[in-house]
């Protein structure tokens, strides 16, 4: 299937953090590379929707749906203030 | 006060509908009136909630095809054969009806008139809507910006706004259509899939520092941009959307 | 609750004997692909399928070597903790009894793995006595790479998040180890006739 990107998570993601993310930058806990929320890949399964570094494919983000909520699960993707370099 | 503006729009609200519009085959136009609507930058999208009787509820994002200086807010749906949405929104919503709506959502794949050009637009299928309500904010500004669209469909029927856009081509926009299916004998667009040879062609010199949106199905969204990084634009100007699968 | 959508259903609801569809589902014709993923794309020249871990007779198998084995067509329902179930849905290959007849284990789970990285965890019961294959084609057709092809694991008295797809082998283990849903909070066993969708249901 194809990915779909971050721009398909802004929603889940403004309700979880009380913030527009998909602009925001972030670096890949597994291979340190920066990229914005917008970039990820997205993958929607049943149990929840994975996001993936773009650069080497690891999972970052989780969105998984249960008993009636979603958790966010962003360990793997710290968020930075502002723009690498 | 920005906390507050969000959580605005992260609010559901019921939102009425206004007008349906058939744009082609597959894809209706549905106007929208929303009591509490804040406005919006173009590229961005709304979140659609539909609940049915038995509590069944489905949630589906779709990008606004109005401009923020439109009167109504517009979403323009494609019709998928194996949706679950789009068929409800496309064949049985009627002037009256009522859904849950909430947004303006997205910060990233946005474009307003502050931001400049020179602008490239290319759209593959259904991945015209946001890029139309970038043109339409365009042509309701100063039009500073000079602004090159191409947008790729399979087939003549599937153009949606066809004539909107053919009539914005002229001062400051170039409007190029490529078809990949099937095209007319007599046709003067580009004929097949969107290649490397075209967008040097269509868009503007990467070194003018081209402001670049791209929007449609991943593979093509993913195909375009790489090409684009080939003939040297820089992957910093380029931003993508990528939407699910398109109608057959 | 949400206001109601005037007119709107959701996906078709096939009409279905409901002794047939466990509690809270829905059944339907459709067949959706779902992943968490890309889809991987193995060669079959670089394919192979091991039982390895708490045994002394790990053992592998490749293509040919799985394509050889005895093999069954089965039908069966299967049934995806998103609410949709799919009824008499027709898989051939490899039983999973037939893969673990040569190992002998004091480990009573295992964790399935697979090409991309997916995991899921299982007891060795809910493998056994027929409960389980190494499925190759669907519908009568190889199994397509979206759907999980060349081969998946096929357990379908369980939710569908069990049946991992493009799998490469069973480690057993001797503890349940939460496998790639599971560390997110689905349950370890998942039997949809108890609804055991989360942890603690």
């Amino acid at each position: 299937m194809d990915a779909l990107d971050g721009n398909a998570l802004a929603g889940p993601l403004a309700d979880h953090f009380g913030a527009e993310v998909t602009a925001a930058w972030g670096v890949c806990r597994f291979c340190n590379t920066p990229a914005q929320v917008a970039q990820l890949r997205v993958y929607v399964s049943g149990p929840g929707t994975i996001a993936r570094c773009p650069s080497c494919a690891s999972v970052v983000l989780a969105l998984v749906q249960t008993r009636g909520a979603v958790q966010v699960h962003h360990g793997s993707f710290a968020l930075t203030p502002d723009p690498p370099g | 006060m920005v906390g507050t503006a969000l959580s605005g729009r992260l609010t559901w609200q019921l939102a009425k509908v206004v007008d349906v519009i058939d744009e082609t085959p597959r894809c209706k136009s549905i106007a929208f009136e929303v009591p509490d609507w804040a406005g919006h930058r173009a590229g961005q999208h709304v979140d659609i909630r539909l609940t049915a009787e038995d509590g069944y509820v489905a949630q589906r994002s779709y990008s606004i095809a109005s401009a923020p200086e439109d009167d109504r807010l517009v979403l323009t749906v494609e019709r998928l054969d194996d949706g679950e949405v789009s068929p409800y929104l496309t064949e049985e919503l009627r002037e009256g009806d009522q859904i849950e709506l909430r947004g303006p959502i997205g910060g990233y794949f946005v474009w307003d008139e502050p931001l400049g050009g020179p602008l490239a637009l290319i759209a593959g299928g259904s991945g015209i809507v946001p890029l139309r309500a970038m043109v339409r904010h365009w042509a309701a500004g100063p039009r500073d910006a000079s602004v090159s669209l191409l947008y790729s469909s399979r087939s003549l029927r599937d153009v949606i706004y066809s004539d909107e856009l053919e009539q914005y081509d002229g001062d400051n926009i170039k409007v190029q259509f490529a078809l990949t299916r099937e095209w007319p004998s007599d046709w003067a667009g580009h004929r097949g899939r969107v290649d490397q040879g075209l967008l040097a062609s269509a868009i503007p010199r990467p070194s003018e520092r081209t402001l670049a949106y791209i929007c449609g199905p991943t593979a093509f969204v993913e195909a375009v941009s790489q090409a684009l990084v080939g003939i040297g634009h820089e992957p910093g100007r380029i931003k993508t959307e990528r939407f699910g699968p398109s109608g057959s | 609750m949400s206001p109601i959508s005037r007119g709107f259903v959701g996906r078709k609801r096939e009409v279905a004997d409901p002794s047939r569809i466990p509690p809270g589902q829905y059944a339907t014709h459709d067949f959706p692909v779902l992943s968490a993923g890309p889809t991987p794309h193995t060669p079959l020249a670089e394919w192979s399928f091991r039982i390895d871990g708490a045994t002394s007779d790990a053992v592998s198998w490749s293509w040919a070597e799985l394509l050889a084995l005895p093999s069954q067509t089965i039908t069966v329902d299967i049934h995806c903790v998103t609410k949709w179930s799919k009824l008499d849905t027709s898989w051939k290959g490899v039983s999973v009894d037939t893969l673990l007849e040569t190992v002998e284990t004091e480990g009573e789970y295992l964790t399935a793995w697979c090409d991309g990285g997916y995991t899921t965890n299982l007891a060795l019961e809910d493998v056994s006595d027929g409960k389980a294959w190494i499925a190759y084609e669907y519908d009568g057709q190889p199994l397509d790479p979206e759907h999980g092809g060349p081969a998946r694991l096929l357990v379908p008295h369980l939710y569908f998040w069990k049946s991992a797809k493009w799998v490469r082998g069973l480690t057993l283990t001797t503890d349940d180890e939460p496998g790639f849903w599971e560390g997110y909070g689905y349950h370890n066993h998942g039997d949809p006739w108890l609804e055991q969708r989360y942890q603690g249901d």
